[in-house]
C-alpha cells in the first residue's frame, strides 16, 4: 500500500521511463474476493493471472470465506458445494440437459463428488490446480492481501496467511481501488 | 501470409485454456530482443479475440494470423 496511501486521490501520473515517452498508463484492476468454493475461487485466480500478464497493477482482496485463498492451512482443501447449485451437472456422462435434483446435493458425499468432477475438468483441460494458479499469480506479480476484519472474526493470525499475503483494511483497499481503471467483487 | 515470417521464437500453446497462453505469451517475448517475432500457437477458440486484445493492452504488435481449422497462429513483433 506504500503507493495508494501517501498519493492523492487522483490519476496517478504515468512512469516517464526512459526511452519510452509514449508508454501508456498502467492499467489496475482491483477484485474482491468474498468466496471460498473453488468454483468461485477458480475465476478470481484466472481474471487476477491474466491482468498481471498484461502488465496489469492486480491486487486481490480476500474476505470472508475468500480469506481462505490466502490460508495454506485451508487453500488446498478448497470444495465445490452441492448444496443450493442449480447448475449442477450429472456426475456421470449424460446429455447436457440433464441436471442433478438440487434436493440430492444434501446426501453424504455430494460435496466430494462435485469437487473431484470439477478438479477432472480442470485436469483434462490443462488448466493447473489451485497451487498452481497462485503460483502464476505470485510470479506476475499479484498482491494479494488478507481482509483484517475477517481474521479478527475467524480467529486467522497473520502467521496463518501466507507470507506474500499483507494483512489489510477494506478502506486502505479501496483508496487503491478508487483509482484502479477496473474494480470487480466475486 | 505469415509462414514468410522468420520467427526468433516459437511457443507452443495447443491444448492450453485462457490463461495460461497469454500468461506463456507475456514471458516468452520478454525472451527476445525489441524488433524481433515471436510465433505463438494455440487451439483454444478464444485465442484470436484474446492474443488481439493481449497486443493492444501490451502495446506489442500482432503482425499477422492465421486459421487453420481449429489451430491458431500468431506473429508477436516485440516493440518495447
Amino acid at each position: 500500500m506504500t503507493a495508494s496511501t501517501s498519493e492523492p486521490a487522483v490519476r496517478a501520473v504515468p512512469d516517464e521511463s526512459p526511452g519510452a515517452e509514449a508508454e501508456p498508463a498502467r492499467k489496475s484492476l482491483a477484485l474482491v474476493a468474498s468466496k471460498g468454493g473453488l468454483d468461485e475461487v477458480y475465476p478470481v485466480l484466472i481474471m487476477a493471472s491474466t491482468a498481471a500478464a498484461l502488465g496489469w497493477d492486480t491486487r486481490v482482496f480476500c474476505t470472508f470465506y475468500g480469506l481462505d485463498i490466502v490460508n495454506p492451512k485451508r487453500n488446498k482443501k478448497l470444495k465445490v458445494s452441492a448444496v443450493g447449485n442449480a447448475a449442477s451437472p450429472p456426475p456421470l456422462e449424460r446429455g447436457p440437459e440433464f441436471r442433478v435434483p438440487t434436493i440430492l446435493g444434501i446426501l453424504p458425499g455430494m460435496n466430494w463428488v462435485a469437487t473431484k468432477m470439477m478438479k477432472s475438468w480442470m485436469k483434462k483441460s490443462n488448466i493447473p490446480d489451485f497451487s498452481g494458479m497462485m503460483d502464476i499469480c505470485l510470479e506476475n506479480g499479484v498482491q494479494f492481501y488478507a481482509c483484517a476484519t475477517t481474521m479478527g472474526v475467524m480467529n486467522v493470525a497473520q502467521s496463518d496467511v501466507m507470507p506474500e499475503a499483507s494483512c489489510l483494511g477494506a478502506t486502505a483497499f479501496l483508496d487503491f481501488a478508487a483509482d484502479a481503471d477496473i474494480a470487480l467483487f466475486v | 501470409m505469415g509462414s514468410e515470417l522468420t520467427a526468433d521464437k516459437v511457443l507452443d500453446c495447443t491444448g492450453l485454456l485462457c490463461p495460461i497462453p497469454v500468461v506463456k505469451t507475456s514471458a516468452a517475448i520478454k525472451e527476445i530482443d525489441v524488433g524481433q517475432i515471436l510465433e505463438m500457437v494455440a487451439t483454444d477458440p478464444g485465442a484470436p479475440p484474446d492474443m488481439e486484445a493481449w497486443a493492444r493492452q501490451t502495446g506489442h504488435e500482432l503482425i499477422t494470423q492465421t486459421a487453420d481449422g481449429g489451430e491458431y497462429r500468431f506473429w508477436f513483433k516485440r516493440t518495447r
